[in-house]
């Protein structure tokens, strides 16, 4: 049990984290303390995806050898393989159809498995789960920001924004409009 | 069908896929820059004009050639950002595509009415955000795409929802809620995403299906999947997850009304089928299960129960909101039969539901021009004063109701047919049970249109006052095509059917 | 070219057109009227001219849906007596509509008129439909274009009658027969008509059959099986010649009829004989016609009375239907006819009534008969003919049904029918004892009335007599729908 405590650590913090701003959404009525649950929520799933592309041992994904004709710099590609490759195709589908013949299913990283099989032997992690979540992040900023502006203009025209007065508010309005 | 693929250039046709979502997403920069409301609508309309266009050449195009896959800036997929178009989702983005041209082109007076002169152009250009947003997801084959897609549509759905504040501030409480709800499914979905690509390494949604065919599945799909069904789920408004719809609904712009309950729920119901088909596979025993356990019982309960909320509302907009929820669960109990003919079934409805529900919100968008109308006792008497529009709106309300004539029987038929073919009398009886409550609200807003006398002002009554033609063309067509497709059902049939084999066969 | 075809798709497009010339010359009565005259008149002409062509089976695709849903007309013989009653019918309620409005001074005079024309294109379109699908349209066709005629008035109570009217027979149309319909698709694999019963080839199992039947019969709310026969007397709001043509006639016999060709070409008698719902059906037929007898027994309002009593009299088809032998069915057919002249004279009497005294409840109408002794005599001939007494129409059917009954061993239920006709006797003939023997009361002619809405119920009344020497040929028309040969009729008879 320990062990698979131990194994997958980073994950305690995450679901901690996640729990702990769903919570946050579901119990306050205060509309710019839920909007900091949603944070924490999304921050926790943003961990959850940095932290699967770490590899033990691994280096950051950036090439050491790097030479400027490679034309690109893709996955892991190793220096050497790189550079013979870039003579009779400069562009990415070839590059990944080379690498891509192996048919072993490379469930995990891809970079880190096409980097193994390198005769330079360097571990790299897998930098596509920072990509993704950089993404992700400025969605989450976007969101944010439009829920804050939401929020203030809540607050202009109900004079608060808790939940309940709001509700409360809009009820009277609903009962009065009713008659 | 050859003329379809070849009206455009070649040039364009080959970059078609990128351009239909590239297009909206430049254009609503533009109309956020210019100054002028009207010059905004016209950068729209020529937006939404040349995305209905490009995605009929994709039809031809996918028609002719079979799946259309693209690379994004030329990077080979599963790498790469994959665009590929096949006959699920062309049924879509031409569904986005025409019936967002309808509702810019009916914009125009009704924004006009509803939103602040300065307001205008930035109103246009959330919409073209949102719109950007639907195509690309319908159109990219890769998971995370999905992901900020859903989240480009949403984020700037908020803001045009919040713009019915001008109107009613409860918009913007209506808003707040469907930002809260509306994030957490996407978080949903995007950790969904991450288990998968935990599992598989990948991020390409034909790839996935590749890898977990080969692979099988444990627990970490099974997480992924129950993450990725609420997550869509939430934005498919599936019973009893769309507790944030009927307020959207109501308090937002009319314009927007008519445009999301037309596209935006359907397009989140695609993703699902979508992620269940093609990325699972339907013989997956926990999908199977979840076919008969989830979708089939959680859209039998929505067809009846929301259905029933529908009858006892007073807003009209919001009866009409419930009546969505009902409309989805429709969609889900096809798509629950697990058969090519439930889903083609299901899918039908979902085309057909555009075209019902468009001119409804459409024509309840004429009446609040004209007279405010926003209750269900407001609508008395509209048959003399707006009979145009109170043409319009008692068809596509007898055609929700599925009587003959109209597409709404079309429906019934086969979603009923379907359901024998599976034996599940008991959905039967539910459907049957679903049309009765709905001819029940539906009979509620037809009595205040035609038996009703108009409202009269100090003994004086309401006179007659047609809607711009702008409004009425576009509301009329939507009518009008409520009838042509029970008579011609076969395009929609055909593309229905089409579509639930092009994911039945197993890509 | 007069091809049967053609006089197919005249059937529906003439009163169709009718409407529209109503509705041009909404401003000009006189021109309004004759548009309504001459529609009928050539819809007559043109229904008498598809009776002759019926045994050909002409045949037309209206519409394609979508592969395998056709909208398809096809003549057969029952279809064309029902088209030919409902047509021949609307001319008479046409003259007696015209002095009625008139004489009334109703409001929306040309919207009556042009749901009027709707109504009958729906009636055409419900007796030539070649398949359950057509049929269910036009069904429905009908019940909307009828119920701005029963709201005709527009005051409250009229609204309700409406409602009621409306979602009973739209909620068992959509709840009911629509499944029942989609579910005959995906059994037989089409909705076509086919003689000796579309489901009696495909092989169905005893339970699937019951369902079915059950579910048609009740789905089928226009035949006014109890308990879905409130919408009747609700509808009786609507003015007089509505209730006269439609609720007599048209509407009410389009159920039937719908029932009668479910029976027919859909189960088949072999199979509904088979059927153990079918008994079940034949006992509610049964209690139905009693029940309805005495409830009318009890309503002093004359509509309302013969609401009621038309309630009693549709379910003499149903029950021919249920009983599964074809001489029940064949006197089921008859009795669409029988009553269908019977009780439009019943009716228009009653609307005359009204017009001359403004007197709707019978125990008004004392004496009366004195001074409109035509009126009176019409409804005792129209009264007579549906209790079923020889010389007239009405006896027939009858005959039929209590000969069918004990072919088919429901012995019992030939008692439901002679209590029925005794039952008859008992609520139909006070009126015309009150009208010629009781001392005239307060009631007095406000004015003499016009002789439009006399002529017409002298008219019908004079059909009922006719009709009792038509049939022979009638039955010979008739027969071969229900028996394989005449041969095996004129044995049966």
């Amino acid at each position: 049990m320990l062990e698979i405590l131990a194994e997958r650590f980073n994950y305690i913090p995450i679901i901690i984290l996640m729990m702990i701003g769903l919570y946050v959404v579901i119990a306050t009525g205060n509309l710019v303390k839920r909007l900091v649950g949603l944070s924490i929520f999304q921050t926790s799933v943003f961990l959850l995806y940095i932290t699967i592309g770490k590899v033990f041992g691994g280096a950051p994904p950036i090439l050491e050898n790097y030479k400027a004709d490679d034309g690109y710099g893709h996955g892991g590609e190793g220096a050497g393989h790189g550079a013979a490759e870039a003579g009779h195709a400069a562009d990415a589908a070839a590059g990944y159809a080379a690498d891509h013949a192996a048919p072993a299913a490379d469930a995990g990283a891809h970079a880190a498995s096409d980097a193994a099989h390198q005769a330079t032997e360097i571990l790299y992690s897998n930098p596509l789960p920072h990509v993704l979540i950089l993404t992700a992040i400025v969605v989450g900023v976007a969101t944010l920001a439009v829920g804050l502006a939401l929020v203030v203009r809540i607050r202009e025209s109900y004079g608060t924004i808790e939940d309940d007065a709001l509700n409360a508010a809009d009820y009277s309005l609903e009962s009065g409009s009713a008659e | 069908m050859q003329f379809l693929a070849d009206f455009l250039p070649a040039g364009v046709a080959m970059h078609a896929p990128a351009l239909i979502v590239v297009i909206p997403l430049i254009t609503a920069a533009l109309a956020a820059l210019v100054p002028n409301g009207r010059v905004a609508w016209i950068v729209a309309l020529v937006t939404a004009a040349a995305v209905a266009l490009l995605s009929l050449n994709l039809l031809g195009q996918v028609i002719n050639e079979g799946v259309i896959s693209y690379h994004m800036g030329g990077w080979a997929p599963p790498l790469g950002i994959e665009y590929r178009v096949d006959m699920l989702n062309i049924a879509l983005l031409l569904l986005v595509g025409i019936v967002g041209l309808l509702c810019v082109f009916y914009a125009l007076p009704s924004v006009a009415d509803e939103i602040a002169q300065n307001k205008q152009a930035l109103f246009y250009s959330a919409f073209l955000v949102c719109f950007a947003g639907l195509l690309g997801v319908t159109i990219t084959g890769d998971a995370f795409n999905v992901f900020v897609f859903l989240e480009i549509s949403s984020i700037s759905t908020y803001v045009l929802i919040a713009m019915g504040a001008g109107k009613d501030r409860r918009a913007l409480t209506a808003s707040y809620n469907y930002l809260i709800l509306g994030t957490i499914g996407a978080t949903f979905f995007v950790i969904g995403v991450g288990f998968l690509y935990m599992a598989t390494g990948t991020l390409n949604m034909a790839d996935m299906a590749a890898i977990l065919e080969v692979n099988g599945h444990n627990r970490v799909t099974q997480a992924a999947f129950a993450f990725i069904v609420v997550g869509l789920g939430l934005k498919a408004a599936m019973f009893p997850l769309h507790v944030w719809l009927p307020n959207a609904y109501a308090f937002a712009p009319n314009f927007v009304t008519a445009f999301l309950a037309s596209t935006a729920t359907k397009v989140a119901f695609y993703a699902l089928i979508r992620f269940l088909f093609s990325v699972f596979h339907p013989d997956v025993s926990f999908v199977e299960m979840s076919f008969v356990w989830l979708f089939a019982v959680v859209g039998t309960v929505a067809m009846v129960v929301a259905s029933l909320q529908a009858v006892f509302q007073t807003d009209a907009r919001r009866l009409l909101a419930y009546s969505s929820v009902a409309q989805v669960g429709y969609m889900m109990l096809g798509l629950g039969m697990g058969t090519a003919s439930g889903l083609q079934a299901g899918l039908l409805h979902l085309m057909n539901h555009a075209l019902m529900k468009g001119a409804l919100f459409m024509a309840l968008g004429a009446f609040a021009l004209n007279f405010g109308v926003r209750r269900v006792k407001d609508l008395a008497g509209m048959s003399k004063t707006m009979p145009a529009s109170a043409t319009a709106f008692t068809i596509a309300g007898l055609s929700l109701v599925g009587v003959p004539l109209t597409v709404g029987f079309t429906s019934k038929w086969y979603l009923v047919t379907a359901a024998l073919e599976r034996g599940w009398w008991w959905a039967v009886a539910a459907l049957m049970l679903s049309s009765l409550l709905a001819l029940a609200y539906v009979a509620r807003l037809l009595s205040a249109i035609w038996m009703d006398s108009p409202p009269s002002h100090h003994g004086e009554l309401a006179q007659r006052r047609l809607a711009p033609w702008m409004v009425l063309l576009p509301m009329s067509l939507l009518a009008l095509a409520n009838i042509y497709f029970f008579f011609h059902a076969d395009p929609l049939v055909w593309l229905a059917r089409s579509a639930a084999e092009a994911v039945m066969g197993g890509n | 070219m007069w091809t049967p075809e053609l006089s197919l798709a005249l059937a529906l497009v003439l009163p169709a057109l009718g409407g529209v010339f109503v509705a041009l010359l909404g401003s000009r009565p006189n021109l309004r009227e004759a548009a309504t005259l001459i529609a009928a008149v050539l819809l007559a002409f043109n229904v008498a001219y598809l009776v002759e062509v019926a045994q050909g089976h002409p045949t037309l695709n209206l519409a394609t849906l979508a592969p395998g849903l056709h909208l398809v007309f096809k003549l057969e013989p029952l279809g064309a007596v029902f088209a030919a009653v409902a047509s021949g019918l609307w001319i008479v309620n046409s003259l007696y509509s015209i002095g009625y409005m008139r004489s009334n001074n109703e409001k929306n005079q040309t919207r009556f008129y042009v749901c009027f024309c709707i109504a009958i294109a729906g009636a055409m379109g419900v007796a030539l439909s070649g398949n359950l699908l057509t049929m269910f349209l036009f069904y429905e066709v009908l019940t909307l274009s009828t119920y701005p005629l029963v709201t005709h008035k527009g005051d409250a109570k009229a609204k309700r009658g409406g409602a009621i009217y409306l979602s009973i027979l739209l909620g068992t149309s959509i709840g009911l027969l629509l499944p029942a319909v989609i579910a005959t698709h995906f059994l037989a694999g089409s909705t076509d008509f086919v003689a000796g019963g579309l489901l009696a080839i495909n092989e169905i199992t005893p339970a699937i059959s019951s369902v079915l039947l059950v579910l048609f019969a009740f789905g089928i709310g226009k035949a006014a099986l109890m308990p879905v026969h409130p919408w009747l007397p609700n509808a009786m709001v609507a003015p007089t010649p509505v209730s006269a043509l439609l609720h007599a006639v048209a509407v009410v016999k389009a159920g039937v009829f719908a029932m009668l060709k479910v029976g027919t070409y859909i189960f088949g008698p072999a199979l509904i004989a088979i059927t153990p719902a079918a008994d079940a059906l034949a006992w509610i037929a049964g209690i139905s016609i009693v029940l309805a007898s005495v409830v009318a027994m009890t309503k002093d309002n004359l509509k309302a009375r013969l609401a009621f009593s038309t309630v009693s009299q549709l379910s003499y088809v149903t029950l021919g239907v249920m009983l599964g032998s074809p001489l029940a069915m064949l006197g089921g057919a008859l009795q669409i006819v029988m009553h269908a002249w019977g009780k439009i004279t019943l009716f228009m009497s009653a609307g005359a009534i009204y017009t001359a005294t403004g007197k709707t409840e019978i125990s008004q109408m004392d004496g009366l008969g004195r001074y409109m002794p035509w009126l009176f005599i019409a409804y005792t001939v129209g009264a007579l003919s549906i209790i079923g007494l020889p010389p007239l129409g009405g006896s027939w059917p009858k005959l039929f049904l209590l000969q069918g009954a004990w072919d088919s061993g429901q012995g019992w239920l030939m008692v439901a029918l002679i209590a029925s006709s005794i039952l008859n006797v008992a609520y139909l003939l006070p009126l015309s004892a009150r009208g010629f023997f009781s001392p005239p009361a307060e009631a007095k002619l406000k004015k003499q009335p016009p002789m439009l809405v006399i002529l017409p119920p002298v008219i019908t009344a004079l059909g009922v007599v006719v009709l009792f020497f038509l049939i022979g040929p009638l039955r010979d028309y008739l027969a071969p729908v229900f028996f394989s040969s005449t041969l095996a009729a004129e044995a049966a008879l």
